[in-house]
């Protein structure tokens, strides 16, 4: 896996599985024998990572989704985070 | 009391048919004579009401879960309604169709175990019979993009082998292994002399895990699951009753704990009967022993009694005869004492040959033998 870039295009790590969990109120990420419960903005940036979307578009999607600005270092710091923890990877 | 949360395990044992004779298998010493199945029809609905009440991990168990043919419909279903599904199996049984099967259906993570008897375990640390087995079936598991998860259960006939047995993990390519020291109830309990490990074999194994995980790093996780019975604490059973597990048995019988029936005095419904959501928050025999409310001395007033709840309730009834003791691994326990005996035993014994005390085969003859 390359370092990550603005162009780099995150997935949801292989073992995994990202979903909505109405009882939880919040996504989870599921994975043998394990489960974590993601913080709203974690849920709104590992949803986006679809394999398909750049870092630089998820940011700008989040941007708009929430008018919000300035999202990119937030996005980039969670991302490196959650390939540490395999939840995320990309080519 | 607070209302619980969702079961968020739901651990299915299909059934307990099983081509192994394990002698530490926690399936009841009785097995032989349960044998209803539920159908398939029980087990979809079964998993349904688990994910409206929140289930989200489904462990597929045994018994062997690869004797039942339905196993690909089930983890299809599993899989359809959200569940992360999990298959805990000896491998005995898979063969390249069945594990594309399994994998088209939606099968998340396959845990192998290496176990059975010392025969077995003396052609795994060979390299015969039992390691081209599973070499096939972890060559499978890696082909179908499984994460590889194995899982060792350790004893007094196998502990001092420790270095092999994670090499051969190595060797696999396993991404986790789990060293789980053997928990003693039903057919662990009556061979539990044997099976005992002392301290100086705990100790050695112990280096030996430290030594492996320094040397992988990252590359293999290993976890070494202690023993409860060297260290004086008992551990939370099942993360707390009916706090997080629900076990149904293959015959539909509902359980906090998948050994919790032997428990006296109390009965576990049936998922033929009842919904989980009757089971999990109105049934007696989830509720007895949930949060501390049916505490005694030591534990009412012991200052860890919300971390280790009380420790094991199977465990208080085989060793105290009293399912509401504190869990007598604990040093405060008043019956710690046959614990520390049990732990000594084991020391003498271990220094004698195997011969004296036969090991005892989970199988159906010992099974109906034991359970007249």
């Amino acid at each position: 896996m390359s370092d990550l870039t603005l162009e780099s295009q995150p997935r949801v790590g292989p073992g995994f599985r990202l979903q909505w969990e109405p009882v939880q109120d919040c996504h989870v990420l599921l994975y043998p024998e394990g489960m974590v419960k993601l913080n709203g903005s974690a849920g709104e940036i590992m949803k986006r990572c679809d394999g398909e979307r750049t870092v630089a578009a998820i940011v700008d999607d989040l941007e708009k989704a929430f008018s919000a600005q300035g999202l990119e270092p937030d996005v980039l710091a969670f991302v490196e985070m959650a390939a540490k923890q395999r939840w995320l990877a990309w080519d | 009391m607070a209302t619980p949360g969702p079961p968020l395990w739901l651990l299915a044992e299909l059934t307990y048919r099983c081509p192994l004779h394990c002698v530490f298998c926690f399936n009841p010493v009785d097995f032989a004579k349960q044998e209803d199945e539920l159908s398939t029809d029980d087990w979809f609905r079964v998993l349904r009401q688990g994910r409206e009440l929140g289930a989200v991990q489904c462990g597929l168990s045994g018994g062997e879960p690869l004797v039942r043919d339905d196993l690909e419909l089930i983890v299809a279903e599993a899989h359809r309604l959200g569940y992360y599904t999990n298959l805990l199996t000896s491998g005995v049984g898979l063969t390249e169709d069945r594990a594309e099967a399994l994998k088209a259906a939606g099968l998340d993570h396959v845990q192998l175990s290496f176990q059975d008897s010392t025969k077995e375990m003396n052609d795994f640390l060979s390299h015969t019979k039992t390691f081209a087995l599973k070499s096939r079936v972890a060559g499978m598991i890696k082909s179908q993009g499984w994460p590889m998860v194995m899982n060792v259960v350790i004893h007094r006939l196998n502990i001092d082998h420790i270095d092999r047995i994670i090499a051969m993990a190595e060797e696999m390519g396993a991404e986790y292994l789990e060293l789980a020291n053997t928990q003693y109830y039903s057919w662990a309990f009556l061979n539990r002399d044997l099976l005992l490990p002392t301290h100086e074999q705990l100790r050695h194994a112990e280096e030996v895990t430290d030594a492996w995980r320094a040397k992988l790093g990252d590359k293999m996780r290993i976890f070494f699951v202690a023993p409860d019975y060297h260290e004086g604490k008992p551990k939370r059973c099942v993360n707390g009753w009916g706090s997080m597990f629900l076990t149904v048995a293959p015959d539909g019988t509902a359980l906090p704990c998948h050994t919790a029936k032997m428990l006296p005095g109390l009965s576990f419904p049936s998922v033929k009967e009842h919904s989980l959501r009757e089971i999990w928050f109105e049934s007696e025999g989830f509720n007895r022993y949930r949060g501390t409310g049916w505490m005694k001395e030591p534990c009412v007033s012991c200052d860890q009694r919300e971390v280790d709840l009380g420790g094991c309730r199977c465990q208080a009834y085989l060793l105290a005869q009293d399912p509401a003791a504190a869990d007598p691994v604990c040093v405060k326990s008043p019956h710690h004492a046959l614990v520390v005996e049990a732990v000594e035993r084991a020391g003498t014994l271990a220094k004698k040959p195997v011969t004296e005390h036969p090991l005892v085969f989970r199988d159906p003859a010992n099974s109906r033998r034991l359970s007249v």
